[in-house]
């Protein structure tokens, strides 16, 4: 009974990450890869994720205390970062990327700024998110 | 939107029953990924593997040129012997970009026949139609979907299938590739060919 009760709360808050706008369906292409044999492959990608963004913040934050500012450079760097939320269906903090972006196209570096404060926001939400629904799918897992 | 993974999965493998995802029994396609994107090479990689290939990810053009032997500065004697039946790379790579990895390949004599398809993150036509006439066989908007590696799959199996085997159903299934290609609603475009 206590297995079905988690089982449906982990699906409960998968579907709320999509509901919200957290997730869009890259993150579905995924899980689609992950079976028996790479029972972990969504939770691998994500973590790799986050290793590869927190140095490419670390290199914005840098490029946003020059003066002037390069805005080639930062295009450069939020495409990379734009392209790995891409690529794991991480959709709020991708939509801020872009905003990033037309932002350095205007060289409106106020706005660059500003949207930097939440691309970092939204890339930590979705850390804790998926943090607490990994972890809670495993108990799943593991109850089984 | 949220349907359950799992069951997905599963869809997909009743699809795949009748349709054998290796190009001959003895042969499984091997695929040359080049892409900078550390996420992006797990990813293709997985992509890859789940649909039957034997892949070699590479980081840079750089790299994948001195593994198929062309690097001219490293003088590769000894060659890595594996046959490579498709390269897929990344257009937009610091050092060299997938179109000039493209053009190298189609001026090498001895890999000019491999099969190149271009990913890429922005959907710019002039960029799609400079690849497609450099020789490039596709071009994949990315993120990267199985629909999209399935595609390939079916193009790479078309050439052998048809020499080996004279099996009507394969010859049927690349003719409606080829139709979904062209009126493809999804955000991949449609290939000029």
């Amino acid at each position: 009974m206590d297995r079905n009760h988690l089982r449906h709360q982990v699906a409960s808050m998968r579907k709320s990450l999509f509901d919200q706008g957290y997730l869009d369906d890259q993150f579905v292409q995924l899980e689609d890869l992950q079976d028996d044999s790479n029972p972990n492959f969504v939770e691998e990608v994500v973590t790799l994720f986050y290793n590869n963004s927190a140095k490419l913040i670390r290199n914005i934050e840098q490029a946003l205390a020059n003066n002037p500012l390069d805005f080639d450079m930062l295009d450069d760097y939020m495409h990379q970062f734009k392209g790995s939320c891409s690529s794991i269906g991480a959709k709020k903090v991708k939509n801020e990327c872009t905003q990033f972006r037309e932002y350095c196209t205007a060289e409106n570096g106020e706005g660059c700024i500003t949207t930097f404060q939440q691309v970092k926001h939204e890339h930590a939400t979705l850390r804790r998110k998926l943090d607490t629904y990994f972890q809670l799918a495993k108990q799943g897992h593991a109850s089984g | 939107m949220a349907r359950n993974g799992v069951f997905s999965r599963r869809k997909w493998l009743e699809k795949s029953e009748g349709f054998d995802l290796s190009l001959s029994d003895s042969h499984e396609a091997h695929v040359l990924a080049v892409d900078d994107s550390l996420v992006d090479r797990k990813v293709i990689e997985r992509l890859l593997k789940i649909s039957s290939c034997k892949v070699t990810a590479v980081d840079s053009g750089r790299r994948a040129l001195q593994f198929l032997g062309l690097d001219e500065e490293k003088s590769s004697v000894t060659f890595d012997g594996l046959k490579v039946d498709l390269i897929i790379t990344d257009y937009c790579m610091p050092g060299m970009t997938g179109y000039e990895l493209l053009k190298k390949i189609k001026e090498s004599s001895t890999f000019r026949e491999i099969p190149v398809v271009i990913m890429s993150s922005e959907n710019i036509l002039a960029r799609i139609h400079r690849c497609l006439e450099e020789g490039a066989e596709d071009f994949i908007v990315k993120p990267v979907k199985l629909s999209d590696v399935k595609r390939l799959k079916d193009c790479m199996l078309g050439q052998d299938r048809m020499e080996s085997e004279d099996r009507g159903i394969n010859k049927r299934k690349s003719c409606e590739t080829s139709d979904i290609l062209s009126s493809s609603p999804s955000t991949s475009p449609p290939s000029s060919r």
